[in-house]
């Protein structure tokens, strides 16, 4: 079966309706994701503090999330009367879009990957960044003091943590000889040893460290840092907008994820080839799920950065860091033709 | 040309880490505090005030309101100021039981302030760890006084209730499976990079600008200053008991985490030889009078809770109510020191730093 490419393909209604048709699939992967993985960290989280999670609603619990977003969905819309009006309702949407928009290269197996594009990787650097500027936009707009140094601190965490981010992986693309998502996947076929994760040691440390700052998560959460701002930038929102702002945080859970899996543990394949024999997306799924196991299982365990710790860390570990993995990895290739 | 001014900003009093309703108004320059001005009040019910129409007995319950993470210290101040008027016996049981719950509610409030105080820094998981194991120390104090929080279990003369079947056995159960808890805890927090990077060097301060500021417990020993009631002006038995005063060095806020679970340790070791020592039977209710009233004069006591020295001085005419009752504050005095800490620090230390200090709104309003 060859994949699907819409790119290449002629503009014709057929396939416009197909490509809108695909979108709206992945909306519902995602938006179910959204749904459990929220389950899925409150159950794990619980579990760690000895506690049960959530478990009265519906069976197990498991329908905790629908009911809690219909809340929100039900709720009131307030915007407070100083606000910025326009701005205040453009930001969740804006910090939505890139989100959603950012999902459409990851190629989960062989067959199935929505656009296969060149530049995969600068693609989701690109439109990632957006998010940050809603993120801005948001705590401006609130008139809020407290939605305002949330703003500011995530302007300046996500800008200082996207550099390292960006040049961590580019160990994995000298590896693959490209930016596109399937040829690194490719590169890294064979044993489980042959994964980026170990020949890329130093870019996998920096780019979970940069990842989960990115993604604002424990023990970067400082935009949003609870005990002393509060909520941060998204103080003021509620209801569905706030929502909207929960929801693109956890499809960047899900985008993250995907990625690590793409870039460091071998994308669609199996530890060792003998067991190819199972389809290359239930070994992506497990890898997915193990990276999102690991992203909770550090919420619940650390305690949070301070701002001018963050900073430091950023510009004075992880980019030196980084660019000496490539350095390092660039003399491998040349002297004992590792890679391709 | 770009302008900037400084950011006013209100923290309280409903903010998630003043720790109840306590305001801060500070003035920030970017995200660093130029000013910190503290408000409180807005838990004040004058207790000293209503305590001149009621008679003593009546006065206990208010000082269980007064530090409520910490009852059982607040009922024996009061108590043991009067029975050092009135020269009252105190049978040995009853004393052997009070010297328990003090200092098994030394290990409760210390662990709230541990699960707190990481819930201020952004660990969520030692919050709940933290009250798992307070849990069980309430539920020994329901067993014992029938209360889980405000439990007017001291009497002058003694204590009211005696320790029900079983209850010292499962007191020693706790005490064993506190020692493996603490263990954990260290593991898990103490030794934590991000931790350390955000506690050391935070908040310091010299011994002498402590005692300058009335600062006792372990804000004060955090500087090295050997200063602990119970070493220094043995009170109840503590005269009888090996333990240690834990002290810090450096006076910031990781010798004061780390002289507040060296105290749960402390603790730990007193409840085990109290425990061994527990009279098998005895009153627990000395030779008092049907009405007290303490002899005309006054008394000043202090004891060690667990936020530092907390006084009571009682003015007396020899009336059943006192004429003038005033309570010294630990977390009230201690607090005093916060405007001078927080200037020239980030929003993020406000936190840390006040989390630090370890208040409760209760005693700091009275």
């Amino acid at each position: 079966m060859e994949p699907l490419r819409f790119i290449d393909k002629p503009l014709t209604w057929g396939h416009a309706g197909l490509m809108v048709l695909m979108a709206v699939a992945v909306l519902a992967v995602v938006i179910l994701f959204v749904t459990y993985a929220i389950y899925f960290e409150r159950k794990v989280i619980g579990w760690m503090q000895f506690r049960k999670g959530p478990n009265r609603t519906g069976p197990l619990g498991l329908l905790q999330t629908v009911a809690d977003v219909s809340k929100l969905l039900l709720k009131e819309d307030t915007i407070p009367a100083k606000a910025d009006r326009g701005l205040f309702i453009l930001a969740p949407a804006l910090a939505f879009i890139p989100s959603f928009a950012v999902l459409a290269f990851i190629p989960y197996s062989q067959h199935l990957q929505f656009a296969d594009l060149n530049v995969g990787f600068l693609y989701y650097i690109a439109l990632s960044g957006v998010t940050t500027i809603a993120i801005v936009i948001g705590g401006w707009a609130s008139n809020n003091k407290y939605a305002l140094l949330g703003g500011m601190r995530s302007a300046a965490q996500m800008i200082s943590y996207e550099v390292p981010l960006v040049i961590s992986v580019v160990g994995c693309v000298m590896l693959a000889g490209s930016l596109n998502l399937r040829d690194i996947v490719e590169a890294q076929s064979g044993y489980f040893w042959h994964w980026n994760f170990l020949p890329q040691i130093v870019g996998f440390a920096v780019f979970v460290v940069a990842a989960i700052s990115e993604l604002n998560r424990t023990p970067f959460d400082l935009p949003e840092a609870e005990s002393e701002l509060v909520a941060g930038y998204h103080v003021e929102y509620s209801g569905f907008r706030f929502a909207f702002f929960m929801l693109s945080e956890y499809v960047y859970v899900y985008a993250i994820a995907c990625l690590t899996t793409i870039l460091f543990l071998g994308g669609w394949h199996a530890p060792i080839p003998q067991l190819d024999f199972i389809p290359g997306l239930i070994w992506f799924v497990l890898k997915f799920a193990f990276v999102v196991f690991c992203l909770f299982w550090i919420r619940a365990t650390f305690p949070r950065l301070r701002v001018d710790q963050l900073m430091g860390l950023a510009w004075k570990v992880l980019l030196p860091l980084s660019i000496l993995n490539i350095f390092i990895t660039a003399a491998c290739i040349e002297l004992f033709g590792m890679g391709g | 040309m770009i302008r900037t001014e400084e950011l006013l900003l209100n923290v309280g009093p409903q903010h998630p880490s003043t720790h109840g309703v306590f305001r801060i108004i500070v003035r920030l320059d970017g995200e660093i505090i130029t000013e910190a001005i503290p408000v409180m009040g807005y838990l004040h019910r004058g207790t000293e005030k209503l305590a001149e129409n009621l008679n003593f007995t009546q006065i206990i319950p208010y000082t269980d309101r007064m530090d409520y993470v910490s009852a059982m210290t607040n009922n024996y101040v009061l108590c043991h100021a009067v029975e050092k008027m009135m020269g009252i016996e105190i049978p040995e049981r009853a004393e052997f039981l009070r010297l328990i719950v003090m200092e098994m509610q030394r290990i409760a409030s210390h662990l709230v302030w541990w699960g707190t105080y990481l819930l201020d820094i952004g660990a969520l998981s030692p919050f709940l760890f933290a009250f798992s194991d307070r849990e069980r120390i309430l539920q020994l104090f329901n067993e014992l006084c029938g209360a889980r929080l405000t439990y007017n279990y001291m009497r002058v003369g003694g204590v009211k209730w005696d320790a029900p079947e079983g209850w010292i056995d499962r007191v020693k159960t706790f005490v064993k499976d506190m020692r493996l808890r603490l263990d954990e805890y260290h593991n898990l927090v103490s030794g934590n990079e991000i931790f350390l990077s955000r506690l050391k060097g935070i908040g310091k301060y010299d011994a002498d600008t402590a005692i300058a500021y009335g600062l006792s417990g372990a804000n004060l020993r955090s500087t090295g200053v050997e200063w602990d009631l119970r070493k220094t002006e043995p009170y109840s038995l503590y005269d009888r008991f090996e333990f240690d005063v834990v002290t810090g060095k450096n006076g910031d806020c990781y010798d004061r985490y780390l002289c507040r679970m060296g105290e749960i340790e402390q603790s730990i070791r007193i409840l085990e030889q109290a425990l061994e020592q527990f009279p098998g039977d005895g009153e627990t209710m000395g030779k008092v009078p049907r009405v007290i009233r303490p002899p005309a004069g006054e008394t000043y006591v202090r004891i060690e809770s667990p936020r530092g020295e907390i006084g009571c001085h009682i003015v007396s005419k020899g009336k059943a109510e006192p004429y003038r009752l005033k309570f010294r504050r630990p977390s009230f005095v201690n607090l005093q020191i916060l405007p001078k800490l927080l200037v020239g620090e980030s929003m993020t230390n406000l936190v840390t730093i006040l989390g630090g200090i370890d208040i409760v709104l209760g005693e700091v309003d009275c």
